[in-house]
């Protein structure tokens, strides 16, 4: 089969690789669809997450066609599914407490090596996502594995094509879990950094929840969507976003404040330009400007969510601003099997819309394209959708 | 030796300086010390194999792990030796003998498989199993599994813990690099499989291929 391979920093290649198997009972074949570049995969492309291999397949956000199913699978070839970006087993501690991506099984053993010691204990494996969270064959490919096909895929009817449904693998549950973790309560003002496809379903949601919402990028394009979602938008280009944020909620700051950035940040302050040197010299350090700012914005007592994508360290964490003003932060890989079935019906009923995003749709062999175009143009290339046929 | 430069002051100062500053650490560390040996110490709650300092008496490796499973159907397939192999991965086949004793058939890296004879030394239903090589194995190690109840209904914690004495021979070489090899991996890796064989079914792989 035709799968994106990723080869080294801002190197990633179509290749024909062999198709995969059913290897374990629960397992299902799924023949992809459609599948789309996310946010997260640029930092596997800018080489800032570690673990990765030459030759390893990218890709978590797809859906598609079952093709095959092991013994113990639920679902029937033939079906449609969309698959989650989090792979679980449905059975351990965390799946029944419903903390998919915190799944016990899912991260095959001998991985789970490396991030016990980086973060003291293994969490789920996720498709195409490095070594780290187990390796996995992604999505951006003719044909994927899926493990524990009983848990994950939601079936969608035929009736709600892909570009309506592909989201809910990833960036729609995503922006959602980031609103939740905001905790809306009513009269609230949600201060929502980036405007990229999480950033943009998490505004959506804070809106659905009913947060008045301010939104903070510096692509126009990007910061436009934001409006017609309902928010307020500041462009962190042309105005100070500390006092902008303070004067718009009369002195308060946001009783929220979401993460949407990641460890990519940009700008030129002084602390993120450091931390984007010590990125580039393999220091193992995160760029975290837009955190540190939201820490700073947010009221006295409030909540921090942060959807936003850390590796590793974070120096000069405003570690006293936190604790002093006592905020309380709510974070991780996204539950995706947790909002599946909830956010599907809000689909169908047409309260949520998800086709908005979409500037681009590739075949599969113009991926490298889609990569430097949503890495480098990211006013116009606001999500990238590819077809492998 | 003596400095003639007019800049010899300061230097020699800043180095005094740092001495000064070196010793009182020094002081300060012989001070905590001297507190800390005080103190009277207390065995605590933490299984002896986490100790810092090794107690006396062979090696001892062990792991605990949560399995959201109950604890008689844990122990059953523990007990049922045959099943040891579907989640030890060096041990090639367990074939059990009369009166709790069994042939462990270990893999060896490029040679040909090493036979182990053990046998049950301890055994209360649903709770503990301990075993042991018998004399004149090619390795000297006990073994202990124990289940109890976890809290709050999450199911069965299994402690696993070998006990072996550094092994000596040519055979004995492998063996103790097999255990030895990052001291504990090769037990917390089979905990692990143990777990998601019982929770899932199956075992987790990323390979796409069987
Ligand atoms: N938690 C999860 O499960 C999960 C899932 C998907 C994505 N993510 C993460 O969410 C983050 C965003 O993903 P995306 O797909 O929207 O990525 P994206 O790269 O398309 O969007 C990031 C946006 O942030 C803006 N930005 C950069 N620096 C900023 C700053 N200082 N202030 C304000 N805005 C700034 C950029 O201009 C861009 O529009 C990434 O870190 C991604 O890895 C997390
Ligand atoms: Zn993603
Ligand atoms: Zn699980």
């Amino acid at each position: 089969m035709r799968a994106l391979t990723w080869q080294g920093k801002h190197d990633v290649r179509v290749e024909t690789v062999p198709d995969p198997e059913i290897v374990n009972p629960r397992d299902a074949l799924i023949e992809v669809t459609s599948t789309a570049i996310c946010g997260s995969d640029l930092h596997l492309y800018d080489g800032v997450i570690p673990g990765l291999l030459a030759g390893d397949i990218l890709g978590h956000e797809f859906m598609g066609r079952v093709v095959d199913v092991g013994p113990d699978s639920t679902l029937r070839k033939g079906q449609r599914v969309v698959v989650p970006f989090t792979i679980s087993c449905g059975r351990c501690y965390f799946c029944e407490k419903h903390q998919f991506s915190a799944c016990d099984n899912s991260n095959p053993v001998a991985k789970q090596d490396m991030t016990e010691g980086l973060y003291g204990h293994a969490m789920s494996g996720l498709f195409g996502y490095s070594h780290l969270t187990g390796g996995y064959a992604g999505g951006q490919a003719e044909y994927v594995r899926v493990p524990f096909s009983d848990i994950g895929p939601i079936v969608v009817p035929d009736g709600l094509e892909d570009d309506k449904v592909l989201f809910l693998s990833d960036i729609l549950p995503t922006g959602w879990m980031a609103a939740e973790n905001a905790g809306i309560e009513e009269g609230d003002t949600v201060a929502v950094w980036g405007c990229g496809p999480v950033g943009l379903f998490a505004i959506q949601s804070a809106r659905i929840m009913g947060a008045r919402v301010i939104a903070i990028d510096h692509y126009p394009r990007r910061l436009e969507l934001a409006r017609q979602l309902g928010a307020e938008v500041i462009d962190f280009e042309q105005t100070s976003v500390l006092e902008a944020l303070m004067d718009m909620t009369g002195g308060i700051g946001p009783d929220a404040v979401i993460d949407a950035v990641g460890m990519e940040s940009h700008g030129f302050g002084v602390d993120n330009v450091m931390d984007a040197v010590k990125q580039k010299v393999g220091f193992g350090a995160d760029r975290g400007h837009a955190l540190r700012e939201a820490i700073l914005a947010c009221r006295k007592g409030g909540r921090l969510s942060m959807p936003g994508v850390y590796g590793g360290f974070l120096d000069k964490f405003p570690l006293g601003a936190l604790m002093e003003k006592g905020l309380t932060i709510r974070t991780g890989q996204t539950h995706v099997q947790r909002y599946t079935a909830d956010l599907l019906r809000r689909i169908g009923e047409g309260e949520i819309d998800t086709t908005f995003l979409i500037s681009h749709r590739l075949p599969l062999e113009e991926a490298p394209r889609g990569y430097a175009n949503f890495s480098d143009n990211q006013n116009d290339w606001t999500k990238v959708v590819l077809k492998p046929r | 030796m003596r400095h003639h430069t007019p800049y010899a002051g300061p230097a020699l100062a800043a180095t005094l300086a740092t001495g000064l500053a070196v010793v009182g650490l020094a002081t300060l560390g012989q001070r905590r010390a001297r507190q800390r040996d005080l103190v009277a110490r207390h065995p605590d709650d933490a299984p002896a194999r986490d100790r810092r300092a090794a107690p006396p008496g062979p090696r001892r490796t062990g792991h605990a792990v949560t399995i959201n499973r109950p604890r008689a159907e844990l122990y059953a397939f523990w007990r049922d030796f045959r099943n040891l192999p579907k989640f030890m991965t060096a041990v090639e086949k367990v074939t059990p003998g009369t009166s709790g004793r069994a042939t462990w058939t270990i893999a060896a890296p490029g040679g040909s498989p090493v036979d182990l004879e053990t046998e049950v030394t301890e055994e209360r239903d649903g709770e503990l199993i301990a075993w042991r090589t018998l004399p004149g194995s090619a390795v000297e190690a006990r073994g202990r599994v124990r289940f109890r109840d976890a809290t709050g209904g999450r199911g069965t914690v299994v402690d696993a813990e070998v006990a072996y004495d550094p092994p000596g021979g040519e055979i004995g070489r492998w063996v103790a690099k097999l255990f030895q090899r990052e001291p504990g991996i090769q037990g917390r890796r089979e905990l692990k499989r143990f777990k998601m064989l019982m929770e899932t079914g199956e075992i987790a792989t990323s390979d796409n291929h069987k």
